[in-house]
């Protein structure tokens, strides 16, 4: 998601005429548990502005460690707003203004001491569309290591692209044209070395925004396949607008609607017993 | 009628239309063609005889009692010899008919006073010459020049040309005795300005011009993308920023003349720098390029996607790492077409340097940023301006310079561009 399509998003009291005919004054208080053992990140009554109107309303979620959470829900309704609230990717955009606590390690990450730079490094981000650097597939993956110095010489760098490539699953593909331009490969490879270069700065959270919209269903699997394998090391938070795609990688899963965090719970609980009628009508199809 | 034939009736007409317009275009594209050929064939066709020069193989007796009395070769001596005199005598033995004052310089009208700083320099270069007799190519004088190029008409009434029938006579004489040669002009190359078309030369123009975009490049464009860098990442959204754009944009529209005034009341009279120098003529086309280059930045930077700055920002880039590492150089083509148009520009400038003095007559092709010099686009105005003939083509060749200048700086920048957008 771009920063144009982020000030675009329909903001909420026009959506409301919009969506539910009949149904305004639904309760939109969350329903479910936001809290999960062992959370790496907590988010806590977090509102988002961006300029006058408001894109998310007082919302609670924990992200567990070595799990998946996806935010699902219609457009428009914030989630990926809140998304990057985790490592403050809202803070390049002018006039947005983020209320409330996000704490790692039990330090709000909005306090004025927190350097972004510093947060985005334990915080990757995976964007909806493949966003390779112009350059070589091993500087794109060597981009992060470099400039945070986490490097001694050119063996260490080697390595850590390799490992990285390897994790990410592109490193078979690969490995013969490391001096290739990233933006020469497929774009399920690109997604791949997107995901290979936020892993590379060892992050603790990834975050991930639509990873696979852009992507044909072959990709897709790759993709998902590989958000399994990373869960094994990572902490994940993954914005999806396919709701098969939340039920086969999330532990948890929260559904947001027109900024409000609806319904929060066990992915499975999520999709065979909801217990707001706002989410069982969107994953029954009946909107969104 | 059906669906498709109301489309199949319609496409005819969408077809000729588009005729039509491409019809336009290639008329547009031709007639601006044809202006370039006019413009060319004119101005080389006016300049082209500027490059040859007509000289005159004269026997020089390099006399020991004018050049080198004391005999000591002191090098003070040499240099303030007569050297004139030198020329003046071979030229009384090629016509020893001639007597009378007034016809014996009628005979040495015939050489360029020019010769006489060639003869000197050939002297303190080889100074075993004295006292032999060499034959030397000189130059001629410009009428003699223009009469040797046709361009003096003999069959106009003598009281109307700027050479009686005598001289025309005397250069006859020397041209059937085979003496008489037109030469390639390296004068034109290596000499500054002077009051004779034959000694004038483009070469301090040519360095002034160098040197003061030197200056212009050296300033303009770090300060030009600094300021765009800062006003398209860092500056704060507010009324004072927003002011600051709209003059910057208001700047690249202010006549050059204008800058000419700024840079000598600020330039010159406050900070008291030297006049008619490259520094300050680069100074006052740094401050007239600077908008261009701002603008022409901001927007190349704009048009980087803003993807790039998040995938940066994404793993840790700091602003600054985001937008030296990836954003400027893939706005770096744009922002170097800019430049190309704002050095260009200030190439052609020439009311600004009126104002500084760059217009003075200077006949030392300048050395350094703070020696007094004058810029191609003035010494064609310059030139344009003087009564002699031989100026006329002058001009035309200098303006062929100022051109092939401009080339040469496009094409490099150009070259540079392609390097640039390879690598990335």
């Amino acid at each position: 998601m771009d920063t144009t399509e982020a000030l675009d998003m329909p903001i909420p009291d026009q959506l409301e005429e919009t969506v539910i005919s009949g149904k305004k004054d639904i309760d939109l208080t969350t329903v479910g548990d936001y809290t999960t053992e062992n959370p790496r990140m907590k988010i806590r009554d977090v509102n988002v502005f961006y300029g006058a109107k408001q894109a998310v309303f007082d919302v609670n979620l924990d992200i567990g460690s070595n799990s998946v959470v996806s935010m699902i829900g219609p457009s428009g309704c914030g989630k990926t707003t809140l998304l990057r609230c985790l490592n403050r990717m809202n803070d390049t955009i002018d006039g947005c203004r983020v209320e409330g606590r996000v704490e790692m390690d039990g330090k709000n990450v909005y306090a004025r001491k927190v350097d972004p730079v510093l947060l985005r490094a334990r915080v990757g981000m995976v964007f909806q569309k493949p966003n390779p650097f112009p350059k070589s597939i091993f500087d794109n993956v060597a981009y992060g290591p470099r400039i945070h110095g986490l490097v001694r010489d050119r063996t260490d760098l080697e390595e850590i692209v390799h490992t990285s490539l390897e994790r990410a699953g592109l490193l078979d593909e690969v490995k013969d044209r490391l001096d290739q331009p990233g933006t020469g490969l497929s774009g399920g490879q690109q997604q791949r070395l997107c995901i290979a270069r936020a892993i590379a700065v060892s992050p603790e959270v990834i975050l991930m925004d639509e990873p696979c919209s852009a992507l044909d269903p072959i990709a897709t699997a790759r993709i998902e396949e590989l958000i399994g394998e990373l869960r094994k090391n990572f902490s994940i938070a993954i914005v999806t607008h396919s709701m098969q795609q939340a039920a086969r990688v999330s532990q948890r899963t929260a559904y947001f609607h027109l900024g409000y965090l609806v319904e929060v719970g066990p992915t499975k609980d999520i999709f065979t017993m909801p217990k707001h009628q706002l989410t069982e009508e969107y994953i029954t199809g009946r909107f969104g | 009628m059906s669906r498709a034939e109301q489309i199949v009736s319609g496409l005819a007409r969408r077809q000729r239309a588009e005729k039509r317009f491409r019809a336009y275009g290639i008329t547009a594209i031709l007639l601006g063609m044809s202006f370039l050929v006019l413009l060319f064939t004119s101005i080389i066709a006016n300049g082209y005889q500027a490059f040859t020069q007509t000289y005159i193989e004269l026997p020089i007796y390099f006399d020991p009692e004018v050049i080198d009395p004391n005999g000591d070769r002191d090098p003070q001596a040499l240099f303030s010899a007569d050297y004139w005199k030198l020329v003046k005598t071979s030229m009384y033995q090629q016509f020893p008919q001639v007597s009378g004052r007034s016809g014996r310089r009628e005979v040495t009208r015939i050489m360029s006073g020019g010769s006489a700083f060639d003869l000197r320099e050939r002297v303190i270069e080889n100074p075993d010459l004295i006292g032999t007799t060499q034959r030397v190519w000189l130059v001629a004088d410009d009428d003699i020049d223009m009469l040797m190029k046709g361009y003096i008409d003999r069959e106009v009434p003598e009281d109307e040309r700027r050479l009686n029938d005598r001289m025309i006579g005397y250069v006859d004489t020397l041209d059937e005795a085979g003496i008489v040669e037109r030469k390639f002009n390296t004068t034109f190359f290596t000499a500054g300005d002077s009051r004779e078309p034959e000694q004038a030369g483009i070469l301090g123009a040519l360095m002034g011009s160098f040197l003061t975009l030197i200056v212009t490049l050296l300033l303009s464009f770090p300060i030009g993308v600094a300021a765009a860098i800062y006003l398209e990442e860092f500056a704060p959204r507010n009324r004072f920023i927003d002011l600051i754009e709209i003059n910057i944009n208001n700047l690249a529209a202010v006549p050059s003349i204008i800058f000419g005034l700024l840079g000598l009341a600020i330039f010159i009279n406050w900070f008291g720098m030297p006049r008619s120098t490259p520094v300050v003529g680069g100074l006052v086309l740094t401050l007239m390029t600077l908008p261009t280059i701002i603008i022409a930045s901001r927007v190349s930077i704009q048009a980087v996607p803003p993807s790039i700055k998040e995938a940066a920002l994404g793993v840790g880039a700091s602003r600054m790492q985001a937008m030296f590492h990836h954003v400027l150089p893939i706005a770096m083509p744009g922002m170097l077409t800019g430049t190309i148009i704002g050095m260009a520009q200030a190439l052609g400038e020439s009311a600004p340097l009126l104002m500084i003095g760059m217009v003075a007559f200077i006949v030392e092709p300048p050395s350094g940023f703070t020696d007094p010099a004058t810029a191609l686009p003035v010494q064609i105005y310059l030139w344009s301006d003087s009564p002699e003939r031989g100026f006329t083509e002058r001009t035309s060749a200098a303006i062929l310079v100022l051109l092939a200048f401009l080339v040469t700086m496009n094409a490099t920048a150009v070259y540079l561009r392609k390097k640039i957008a390879k690598r990335f």
